[in-house]
């Protein structure tokens, strides 16, 4: 196989020319998800019954802010992923397939962008 | 392409329900769940940005019985998601792949994930109780 890497020789490989990038993402974004998903739950409790001025004040934490960041990051990416193996395995007419797989990833970016947006909004605003 | 006269594999509806694929399909199902989570959890933060009016909508809404019971089933299907997700990746990782601990994880995914809900919400109407 002369030069070539091991890593070179996986890569690109498989029916979507990716090789083992969406396996190794998927993994990646999970193994986030378990700290920020935990802090996350753990920050709901107690902003339930909370009022707008309270909220701000929680966002406006720079700790927050960014964990907020990360965990929206983190869930729309391993969502996108998850949803894409689930149309991948349902959706059979080629048609309906490719326009689910570009949907579910331009409105990945759409609705994790708005959240990114609304968490500064607020973070940063007057 | 002939496709008819091919034999077919045994359909799923035969096979004898076992934990292992109750929680796979657990699994995935809790996911696409979770993804509607997701898109709450957009609202409820561009409602935040929006103003404190369509904030004290937004929090009205999740407190309402119908608010609360998705919230219910979303804190449940996190916990699954998460603990179940960590068995995955001890599998990843090349471990537990004896049968009698794939199904011991399995029930240890199903207590652990009620458990926690159970803790989160005892915790969260103490909060509610207390305040």
């Amino acid at each position: 196989m002369g030069m070539q890497s091991d890593l070179a020789r996986v890569r690109h490989l498989g029916s979507a020319k990716e090789g083992t990038h969406h396996w190794w993402a998927q993994r990646l974004t999970a193994i986030a998800l378990v700290p920020l998903s935990l802090w996350f739950i753990w920050q709901a409790i107690s902003l339930g019954g909370l009022d707008w001025v309270a909220y701000k004040a929680w966002i406006s934490h720079p700790a927050n802010t960014l964990l907020m960041v990360m965990f929206v990051v983190a869930v729309f990416h391993h969502m996108q992923l998850g949803l894409q193996v689930v149309v991948e395995d349902y959706v059979h007419g080629e048609g309906a397939k490719i326009t689910l797989l570009v949907l579910n990833k331009l409105l990945a970016v759409l609705l994790g962008g708005s959240c990114i947006l609304s968490i500064l909004k607020v973070a940063f605003g007057g | 392409m002939a496709t008819g006269e091919r034999p077919l594999s045994p359909h799923l509806q035969v096979y004898r329900w076992q934990i292992t694929m109750l929680l796979s399909i657990t699994h995935r199902i809790t996911g696409v769940g979770l993804s509607v989570g997701a898109l709450v959890l957009t609202y409820w933060l561009a409602a935040a940005a929006y103003g404190p009016g369509a904030f004290e909508r937004a929090q009205s809404f999740l407190n309402s019985w119908f608010g609360i019971l998705l919230l219910l089933g979303w804190t449940f299907a996190i916990f699954f998601h998460l603990c179940n997700g960590i068995r995955h990746l001890f599998w990843d990782a090349g471990s537990g792949f004896e049968m009698s601990q794939v199904r011991a994880s399995g029930w240890a995914v199903i207590i652990a994930s009620v458990g926690l809900t159970v803790l989160v919400w005892a915790i969260g109407f103490g909060m509610m109780g207390g305040a």
